[in-house]
């Protein structure tokens, strides 16, 4: 570099005029923008979950011919919780178990698919994405057959002795939890790709000239920076799951019964509004509540 | 970990890389490298982009696999040693912190890996070295560039390795900050001893800091010496016209006087001192620093014993403030480059001017012939400029 590029540089920092952006026009387009998307959330969403909320506070005495009154019946909820406690219960274990499992076999996977898969890379990102192309119930069913009674992989249990003689699979816990865990798998899978993908193999490079070897480097660099990916994988996977009804449905019986259960049953065959408004609001908060504290715990604010 | 290397810490040791030869796929990109780099020096590897040079620095660092050769560290042969067990650090390119640790852990990195105790005042002390003790607690994309930087030179700096490698580490800062830096890098590693090997394309930036430099390109070395030999004494066309800039005028040698070579170089007879010529007798180069050269008036250059080319015309003047850049077109229409000092002694020429260009002849040198005079000369090689130079 010679001198008369250090004058020009030095010349060009100092001559640049302070910039001025146009705000008028671009502040009422943000909100037109927006405007679409507000209405759609006003009209299918707000409204009907204040509609939830004050159909959970209806006398519950009250049917569908004869109409309801509002009575701001909070007891609808003790009578929800103490009824339907069971399946509450059940949810949250069975969803948090579905996402532990699915955290288990996603992350390995989304580690392979973005450091390991080369040019196969997209051909697995397709094969993760694929079975939405099928519907949910049609998978959901295609495992009923494959944990059937008399299906290859019953029978390879009961002949290596993981399973008794009279064991079975479908219509048992490990079902409904193993089909949870595969039908949210995706959602596991692709954001902690995305997360992973992001990171600079250069940050493991450095960790490796700092005296980490590959174990120490996955432990102090990879998994850290692959957090954002992990919160959004297990919420996008335990929030869907904790509301599920059609795997406990197909693969389970009424003793697997989770809350999705209850409510599906009780707006659909009891008609009793108010107890099933009541079920779904209490899942809400408790699912709301649940996200926050853990959301925070992760601590990922300044990582997303 | 590192353990066993620990005794030996603190000072530096010799680097020696013996043929080393690195290849991807067909593509050689360092060919049968011998380099030996003295404890305590500061060493730069200069070279364009691609010239193999950051990859030379990834094999001493364990990141490449030498495909031939050898590399030794402290008389210890380090070539397949894991990276994390070489005594070794790398300031990278782009600095590498990890964005999700803050500054006093970004540092503190490489002593809790080796288990040392006592972080917390070695790294206050390391941040205190390159004047950053307040920022501990900051992550790396709260800081400048250049704070960056220098987290990124401490992170290294604090295990002591024996030699501290330099990926371009200034390649990102902008002009001044990167002088600043120069400045700073220079007076650290007085402060602390240790080895230094820098990759670097900027010949300014190499001569400022390196007490040695090798040029690169394509994967061999050129020439390595000091920055006034290098300068000075180019033994290739490639260096000539990489640091800094060479008038090339094709000669053939007549003979000798003394320890003075006599070359011809279209008509004009030229005094190249013997121990500066790379080649003694046939066709040569004769070469000299644009600021070496003088001009006169066409037809006044009455000096004795200095080496003068007549009846040249000036095409373009620059006025550059300390110096005026002339480029003059020569009757066998070559063009050269003159700098004038703006001393106020000087004569000022105009376009269309005739001169005459003089200059000692203990400010020549003679290349190779048969290389490229181009070589090296980002005028061309960035494919700018028309052709100038006769072959």
């Amino acid at each position: 570099m010679s001198v008369a590029d250090v004058g020009e540089t030095l010349e060009g920092r100092t001559g640049k005029p302070p910039r001025k952006r146009a705000r008028r026009s671009g502040w009422s387009t943000g909100y037109l923008l927006l405007l679409p998307g507000l209405l759609w959330l006003l009209v299918f969403f707000v409204a009907p979950t204040i509609q939830l909320a004050a159909t959970s506070l209806y006398d519950s005495a009250g049917s569908l011919e004869a109409g309801y009154a509002m009575t701001w019946s909070f007891g609808n909820y003790l009578d929800a919780l103490s009824t339907y406690r069971e399946q509450f219960v059940r949810s949250l274990i069975y969803a948090t178990t579905a996402t532990g499992l699915a955290l288990l076999l996603g992350y390995p996977l989304a580690y392979a698919i973005a450091f390991k898969a080369g040019r196969f890379k997209n051909l697995m990102l397709m094969l993760v994405i694929a079975p939405f192309f099928t519907s949910f119930l049609v998978r959901t069913l295609a495992w009923k057959s494959i944990l059937a009674d008399n299906g290859a992989v019953v029978e390879t249990l009961k002949s290596v002795g993981i399973l008794a003689p009279d064991g079975r699979l479908l219509a048992t816990s490990v079902a409904v939890i193993t089909g949870l865990t595969y039908n949210f798998l995706p959602f596991m899978v692709l954001p902690l790709y995305a997360s992973l993908e992001k990171i600079d193999p250069r940050l493991l490079e450095a960790g490796k000239d700092l005296y980490a070897n590959g174990f120490t480097a996955f432990r102090k660099i990879t998994v850290p920076l692959s957090m954002p990916g992990v919160v959004a994988g297990t919420l996008l996977t335990f929030i869907p799951a904790a509301g599920d009804y059609i795997n406990s449905e197909l693969l389970g019986t009424p003793r697997q019964y989770m809350i999705g259960n209850v409510i599906d049953n009780t707006f659909l065959v009891q008609l009793n509004y108010p107890i099933a408004a009541a079920c779904s609001v209490v899942l809400m908060v408790v699912v709301v509540v649940m996200v926050l504290l853990y959301v925070r715990r992760a601590g990922t604010e300044d990582l997303v | 970990m590192a353990r066993s290397t620990q005794d030996s810490r603190a000072s530096g040791a010799d680097l020696s890389l013996t043929s080393v030869t690195k290849r991807f796929g067909g593509f050689t990109a360092v060919d049968d490298l011998d380099l030996l780099v003295e404890r305590g020096q500061f060493f730069a590897l200069l070279g364009p982009s691609g010239c193999g040079k950051t990859t030379t620095l990834r094999m001493v660092a364990g990141l490449e696999e030498p495909t031939a050769g050898r590399i030794d560290l402290g008389g210890k042969d380090i070539t397949r040693l894991r990276p994390y067990k070489r005594p070794v650090n790398t300031v990278f390119q782009n600095y590498a912190l990890f964005p999700h640790l803050n500054t006093f852990d970004n540092v503190a990195f490489g002593l809790r890996r080796r288990g040392v105790r006592d972080v917390k005042n070695q790294v206050q002390e390391m941040l205190d070295l390159v004047e950053l003790s307040t920022y501990g607690e900051r992550r790396p994309t709260q800081l400048s560039g250049g704070q960056q930087q220098r987290v990124a030179l401490a992170r290294a700096l604090i295990n002591r390795p024996q030699v501290l490698l330099l990926d371009e580490p200034l390649g990102a800062l902008d002009l001044k900050l990167r002088r600043q830096m120069q400045i700073e890098l220079k007076r650290i590693q007085t402060e602390v001893g240790i080895t230094f090997v820098h990759v670097t394309h900027d010949q300014e930036e190499a001569m400022t800091m390196a007490d040695t430099i090798a040029v690169m390109n394509h994967g061999v070395i050129e020439q390595i010496g000091g920055p006034m030999e290098l300068y000075d004494n180019p033994a290739t066309t490639f260096v000539s016209n990489f640091l800094g800039q060479s008038n090339l005028v094709a000669g053939q040698v007549l003979g000798r006087t003394g320890d003075e070579l006599v070359v011809e170089v279209e008509g004009s007879k030229l005094g190249v001192p013997v121990d500066r010529a790379r080649q003694t007798s046939g066709r040569v180069w004769v070469g000299v620093r644009p600021e070496k050269v003088f001009l006169v008036s066409g037809g006044t250059s009455t000096d004795e014993g200095a080496n003068v080319l007549g009846e040249a015309r000036v095409i373009d003047v620059s006025f550059i403030g300390v110096s005026t850049q002339y480029l003059v077109r020569m009757p066998w229409g070559q063009e050269l480059t003159v700098f004038e000092q703006n001393t106020g002694a000087r004569e000022r020429f105009g376009v269309g001017d005739s001169v005459d260009l003089h200059w000692t002849p203990a400010h020549t040198f003679a290349l190779d012939a048969s290389q490229d005079a181009r070589a090296g000369d980002e005028r061309y090689e960035g494919g700018l400029a028309t052709a100038g130079v006769g072959t």
